[in-house]
This record gives structure tokens, C-alpha cells and sequence, in this order.
């Protein structure tokens, strides 16, 4: 709808990439206590102690105490199945929890056979994954898809699953395409997964596998109902991304929230845990068949929606970098973007649409996010409901995918059933008025909203020249305050005692068969 | 004595209106629960506006009516500030005349809670409704150390920064985890410091109620529509009271 400077847009990417590469090296060369524990849940290991510390995490707090992380758990824990210290992963962890396992790593003629073992293992559990992928499809195509772009997001939030459930099921039954149960505000910063159906949160419900089956299950039922497939969405972030990956995969998550930066800036984890996570994240997401959420919509809550516009593409281009190192195809991709700008600005809502406009026009194919009103929501509903009514239009102009509704209580309360009905009547309404006015809309070339895209858009290169030039690259700049204004420092941050640099050693089966670019049978020993 | 009533288009008409979601199915059993209930809520005449299914078991109802009430302006009790609101300039001059050196403030959000958006407004440079935050006076050093942290490390951190304030916002407030966290951020204090030496505590949140300072054992309390020049006064007034000085509490 607008035409951009492509020599421009491909300069960004380039330096998006410059950029990029050698924190994918970082990721690369080191390993975390989650990363591990997702391998251990990929080969099947499940369930919890009585005190509810999952078996995943007794394993892998083992393995570290008497191992060391460096060389990843994967040897050390297939080495003691190989010697019979257990019949399976289950009992190994209850073992290793009462310190009745001796750990090591395999003599160099026994590795084979022990890597082996792990990769079997391991295997298994990415061919449930594939399985799942191609339930989703078969779903899709036999029950029916979403009727219309955008989808329409709607956030679910009780802290209990089981209201949760039957709230979802109306919001879907009311119109909603995507449901997102929105977790507790606490489960990010959570170094395990919380185990079995969980009926209490703050703000929001626990990610757990038993939660995210209850719901898929309660969803494929509505899906049938109104004949057409209902999306699920959790959030993979915080300390146990890469496990949430995996279990979303398992039970059959259609999208996750999952940003590279979003956890450092906005949580203070530790920058390096968090791309090692990140990265094995994705390879998980693009392997289930999932579409990632980024969360580019965050940065306007704390810095000025003007003045801070071009840090949301720079996120984006970084974001788009990370995510197709990591397998994720365009498809995948829903970047985020957000309706955030004053609206005592003059022009605020042209504006808007410059900057949505340059989202869509940069990322032609990828499912974009787009995000309503959060910041400039005081309390007045009237107002709010106005605001909403101006985001749904900006929207449907401008082409976009996902459509999280905006709540007209948004800063009062969590939304209650009728403000859910009311916002899904102003998207409906708006919908329906103008679903096809961006046929018609077609900015005037070197207008107010097209200029205003093609700046945001040198400034995006600006600042993406800024981090290539820092001598600490982008963790540099992401401890100088260039992204949310948030400075995070690489050695600060939480959970950044549970990452090592790999050992020559090293293994992981997972991230051998995850890899996109090379055929798996080589993997490793192109690992070292 | 002032009576008051709310004012549709004429005075006193007591003219409001009100919505809400009833549990039954729309029908004119549903109505007529509407404008039974806003009777009892003291709504005489009460006019159902407007009535829609939410789904196959809920009502939305909008009731415009008159209520019977009547306010007494002088029985409403107000936490007045009793202190003046300065200036960041004059605040800057009176930490310096009053402590000789610059003011220490650390700021968190403490537990579950994850939203920095109310610490942020008051701490950070950027500030909020125009006014610049904590940050920018020259005389009050802040340590923002973000989301969730414990109240352990608060308490560390702010015997570490030997801090004069300790600034928590609270934003969620689904079963009073705002209320919670509050009591256990003073008892956290109260039991790290000897007696009457713990740094003033101020907490905020757009649902606190700022009456109930006392009661959660905190010094203040400042809810929806604070800004920063408001907490920075009210600090230099805690320091003016603390040290017997009344130049500045004047």
C-alpha cells in the first residue's frame, strides 16, 4: 500500500543480520539448565516429586552438581541408563533425587552407543511433535479455518483453569479465532514448570502441560461445534522457554508468545540465557508448526510511541533475523507492533497508520500482531471504547493478521464478560463496516503517512548502524537502554548462574535434529 | 452542611447511570431482576435503557435512573496532603539544607507483580503527565531495581544503598495481592531496622485506598493520578517531620 526505499529495507536486513550473527554464535557455543531440561522432557521425562519440583529439574540439578553443565545432560544421563542405574528417565530422576545415581561422562569408546541412545530418545519425542503438527493440519483442513483476516485474539485470564475453559469457549463461540490464556504474572521468573491442572494464579493461569492439554481438548471440542479450528496461545518466555516450547509442541499449541529481547529487557533475565534459550526455542516452534508472537508492542508501554517508533522495527528486523536462523519460516512470524501513540497528538491516528503501514509493507508475509491501546487507557471506558473503535480501523486499513481486542477496562480490571462481548461488538462492527476499505486506501506517495514510514525506517537503520558500530555488538547496546529504555547489563540478569559454555564434549540430540540448515545425520560432527 | 446528588441535566435531577451483566438468560424475568436491583440500589425511578444476551445464560443491562441519595460534602473524608507540593528546584534545595547530601530512594515492583509501569512513571527520567520523574532532581539518587523482585533482596539492596525511602508500586490486584505484599513489605522492614530507623516506606498503585497507610503498617500511600513531584514532596516533608524541622512541612 505504500512503497518503500527497497535499497533501504534491504540495508536494514543486512545489518539485522550483522547484528544478529554473533549473538547466534554465543547461542551456539553455550547451553542452559532449561535447554537441557527441554531435552529431558523431549525424551519423554514428565511429572513431579510430591513437592512439586519436576523430575526434569531433579535431573538436571544432578547432573550439574556431579558433571558440570558444560558437556550437557545427554551423555551423563543415557551413560547411567546405558549402565542399568535405572530402567527409564522416570526412575533415574527419582534416584538421582535421593543422590543414589553416580553420574560421569561416557569413556570415549562408549559414547556412541550412549549417544545413540539419547538421539533414539529424543527422536521419539520430536516424531509426538510431528504428529501433532500434522493433527493441527488435518484439523484445519477437515473442521474448517478462520473465516477472515485479521484473526481475533482474545485473552483469557481467571488464574483457574477451569474457568478459564469455560470462558474460552465463549469468547470462541462469541467470534474470537485465537484464545491466549494469559499466565500468572509470576511464572516468568520460575526456574521449572509448575506440574498438573492448577486452579490458582495471580492475573493470569500457570503454564502447564495438564493445563495446556485441558484446553486444547476443550477447544477441539468448540472448534468442531462451530466448524471452524480455534488457535490456542501461551506465552514461551522467562526462565523456562525452551521447555514451555516443547511442551506447547506436545500438546498441540498452535502460537507462543516468544521474543529474543523481551526477557532481558523487560523481566532483567540474564541476556545470554536468554538467546541460548531463545534460539532452541524456535527450532522447536518451527518444527511444531507454531507461530511466534513477538512482543515489539512492549516497548511502547515504557517509551514514547513517536519518538520510539523505529526501535519496534528494529526489534522486528532483529526479530525476523533470529527467528529464520532458527528454522521459522515467514509464515511463522508474527511480529508485534501496537496502537500506542497519544492520542492529544495531532495526527495521532495517521500516525498510527504510517507505522502499522510500514510493518505490513516490510513484512509482506508474515502473520503480523497487532496490539491495541494500553498506555493512553485511563480509566475512562468511554474514551477507551473510542480508542478501540480507531485501533480495529487502523487495522483492518492496513492489513493486518492477528487482532488482540482491545479491552475498553483495560487499567480498571481484568476484562469481565461483558466488556469481552462489548469489544468483540467494536471489532465485528468495524469489521464488517469497512473489511474491504483498504482496497480503497492508498496513501498519497510522499504524503504525510508515507514519508512518515520511510523515516521511522532510516531511523531504524540509524539506530541498527549504532548497534553494529558498538564494540559490544547488540549486547552492548542492549545494556546501554537502546531498546524500552530498560539498560541490562550481559553479566546482570536472572538465571544467568545456569548457563555454560559448551565443552568439546558436548551434546545435545535435540538441537542435532532441530537444525534446519544441515541434514541431521551429520549434525554433530559439525556440533564442535 | 453541602447535600449534593448527582447531576444529569438538571440540578438535582440525581439522574445516574449503570451497567451490568446478570447470570440468567435475556427474557423479562432478566429485566425485570435489572430494575429490581437498582431500586434496591436506591434508583427511583430506574429505566432499563438497554438489554442484550451475552451468550445463551447472561444479561448486559444498562439502567439509567434517579437515585434517592444524598451526599453530605462535609462528612466526606479526604486524605489531604498536609504538606506543600514544591518544585523539583526547591525540593533539590531542601534535601540539601535538610540532609547535607543526596536523598536515596529505591524503587521496586515487589512479588508476582510484573508491571513497571507505575514505579517507571515516578522514577524514571521520562516521568509522567508532563512532570519529569525521580530521576531528574539533581539531589535524589534512585536505584529502579524493576519487576518482581522479593522483599528480601528489597530490604538487602536498601540497607546496601543505606536508602531514606523505599518506593514499591502494586498494580495487580486480583485475590489483594496488593494488600498481601504490602503487609509483608513491612514487616520485612520493620524486622530488618531497629525501631523508628527503617527508611520511609511509600507504596502506589491505581487500586490502593490512600487511607490505609496506617493499617498496612506502610508510611504512604499514593493511588491513581500521583505524579512524581507529589512523591518527591511528600519525601521531603517525611524528612522535614523525621528531623524535627517544620520549615519545610509548613
Amino acid at each position: 500500500m505504500i512503497t518503500l526505499d527497497q535499497e533501504l529495507a534491504r540495508r536494514a536486513r543486512e545489518l539485522a543480520a550483522h547484528v544478529g550473527r554473533p549473538v547466534v554464535q554465543l547461542a551456539r557455543s553455550h547451553t542452559t539448565t532449561s535447554v537441557e531440561r527441554a531435552l529431558l522432557r523431549l525424551a519423554g521425562l514428565s511429572g513431579a516429586d510430591a513437592d512439586g519440583v519436576p523430575w526434569a529439574n531433579h535431573l538436571v540439578g544432578q547432573v550439574v552438581d556431579q558433571v558440570g553443565l558444560e558437556h550437557g545432560v545427554a551423555l551423563p544421563v543415557w551413560d547411567a541408563l546405558c549402565r542399568h542405574e535405572a530402567g527409564d528417565l522416570h526412575e533415574l530422576a527419582a534416584k538421582s533425587a535421593i543422590g543414589s545415581v553416580r553420574f560421569r561422562l561416557p569413556d570415549a569408546d562408549a559414547v556412541a552407543p550412549v549417544r545413540r541412545a539419547a538421539r533414539e530418545a529424543v527422536t521419539r519425542g520430536i516424531a509426538r511433535i510431528d504428529a501433532r503438527r500434522r493433527e493441527r493440519e488435518r484439523m484445519v483442513a477437515g473442521i474448517g479455518d478462520a473465516p477472515r483476516k485479521p484473526w481475533i485474539y482474545l485473552i483469557v485470564a481467571t488464574g483457574d483453569i477451569h474457568e478459564d475453559i469455560p470462558q474460552a469457549q465463549a469468547a470462541a463461540r462469541a467470534g474470537a479465532d485465537v484464545i491466549a490464556v494469559i499466565r500468572s504474572t509470576g511464572q516468568s521468573l520460575l526456574d521449572y514448570v509448575p506440574e498438573g491442572a492448577t486452579r490458582e494464579g495471580f492475573a493470569g493461569t500457570y503454564a502447564t502441560q495438564e493445563n495446556f492439554r485441558l484446553m486444547r481438548a476443550a477447544l477441539d471440542e468448540t472448534s468442531r461445534e462451530l466448524g471452524r479450528y480455534v488457535r490456542l496461545t501461551n506465552y514461551a518466555s522467562g526462565l523456562c522457554m525452551p521447555e514451555i516450547a516443547v511442551l506447547a509442541g506436545l500438546e498441540r499449541l498452535d502460537m507462543m508468545l516468544n521474543d529474543s529481547m523481551y526477557g532481558i529487557l523487560f523481566r532483567d533475565i540474564n541476556p545470554l540465557r536468554t538467546f541460548v534459550d531463545q534460539r532452541f526455542s524456535r527450532q522447536v516452534h518451527a518444527r511444531a508448526g507454531i507461530i511466534i508472537n513477538t512482543g515489539e508492542d512492549n516497548y511502547l508501554t515504557t517509551s514514547d510511541a513517536v519518538a520510539e517508533a523505529h526501535t519496534v522495527t528494529t526489534s522486528q528486523l532483529l526479530n525476523e533475523y533470529f527467528a529464520k536462523e532458527a528454522g521459522l519460516a515467514d509464515w511463522q512470524l508474527g511480529l508485534g507492533h501496537a496502537f500506542e501513540i497519544d492520542p492529544a497528538i495531532p495526527d495521532s491516528f495517521r500516525l498510527e497508520l504510517a507505522h502499522a503501514l510500514l510493518a505490513r509493507t516490510l513484512f509482506p508475509d508474515a502473520p503480523l500482531k497487532w496490539m491495541p491501546p494500553t498506555r493512553h487507557m485511563t480509566g475512562d471506558v468511554f474514551h477507551g471504547y473510542l480508542l478501540d473503535g480507531f485501533f480495529n480501523l487502523a487495522g483492518v486499513l492496513t492489513g493486518q493478521s492477528i487482532l488482540l481486542v482491545g479491552m475498553m477496562t483495560e487499567a480498571v480490571v481484568t476484562p469481565w464478560l461483558s466488556d469481552r462481548d462489548l469489544a468483540l461488538r467494536n471489532v465485528r462492527y468495524v469489521l464488517d463496516a469497512t473489511g474491504s476499505l483498504g482496497e480503497d486506501f492508498r496513501p498519497v506517495p510522499g504524503g504525510f503517512i508515507a514519508s512518515r514510514a520511510h523515516r521511522v525506517l532510516e531511523e531504524a537503520v540509524h539506530l541498527l548502524e549504532r548497534i553494529d558500530g558498538n564494540a559490544a555488538g547488540l549486547l552492548g547496546a542492549i545494556g546501554d537502554g537502546t531498546f524500552g529504555q530498560m539498560r541490562r547489563p550481559p553479566s546482570g540478569g536472572r538465571g544467568g548462574d545456569g548457563v555454560a559454555p559448551r565443552s568439546e564434549l558436548h551434546y545435545n540430540p535435540a538441537e542435532e535434529l532441530l537444525e534446519p540448515s544441515r541434514p541431521a545425520a551429520h549434525g554433530h560432527e559439525e556440533e564442535r | 452542611m453541602t447535600l449534593i446528588r448527582p447531576y444529569g441535566d438538571t440540578t438535582g435531577d440525581g439522574m445516574v447511570q449503570l451497567s451490568f451483566t446478570l447470570p440468567l438468560p435475556h427474557d423479562r424475568v432478566a429485566e425485570g431482576a435489572a430494575l429490581q436491583l437498582a431500586r434496591r440500589m436506591g434508583m427511583e425511578p430506574a429505566m432499563l435503557a438497554h438489554a442484550r444476551p451475552v451468550g445463551p445464560a447472561h444479561t448486559f443491562c444498562v439502567v439509567y435512573g434517579s437515585v434517592t441519595h444524598l451526599v453530605d460534602t462535609e462528612s466526606v473524608t479526604v486524605v489531604a496532603r498536609d504538606h506543600p507540593l514544591l518544585a523539583p528546584a526547591e525540593v533539590n534545595a531542601e534535601i540539601k539544607r535538610l540532609l547535607r547530601r543526596r536523598l536515596v530512594v529505591v524503587g521496586a515492583c515487589i512479588g508476582t507483580d510484573a508491571h513497571t509501569v507505575g514505579i517507571d512513571a515516578i522514577l524514571n527520567i521520562k516521568g509522567c503527565a508532563g512532570e519529569k520523574g525521580l530521576e531528574y532532581y539533581r539531589e535524589i539518587k534512585v536505584v529502579n531495581l524493576g519487576a518482581q523482585v522479593a522483599v528480601d533482596q528489597l530490604v538487602d539492596r536498601a540497607r546496601a544503598e543505606e536508602a531514606d525511602a523505599v518506593l514499591v508500586s502494586q498494580v495487580v490486584t486480583q485475590r489483594d495481592a496488593h494488600l498481601i505484599n504490602t503487609r509483608a513489605l513491612a514487616a520485612a522492614f520493620e524486622a530488618a531496622y531497629p525501631p523508628g530507623r527503617r527508611p520511609a516506606l511509600v507504596v502506589g498503585g491505581p487500586r490502593f485506598d490512600e487511607a490505609m497507610a496506617a493499617e498496612l503498617g506502610v508510611d504512604r500511600i499514593f493511588a491513581r493520578g500521583t505524579t512524581p513531584g507529589d512523591v518527591a514532596s511528600y519525601l521531603v516533608h517525611r524528612i522535614a517531620t523525621a528531623r524535627g524541622d517544620i520549615r519545610a512541612s509548613a
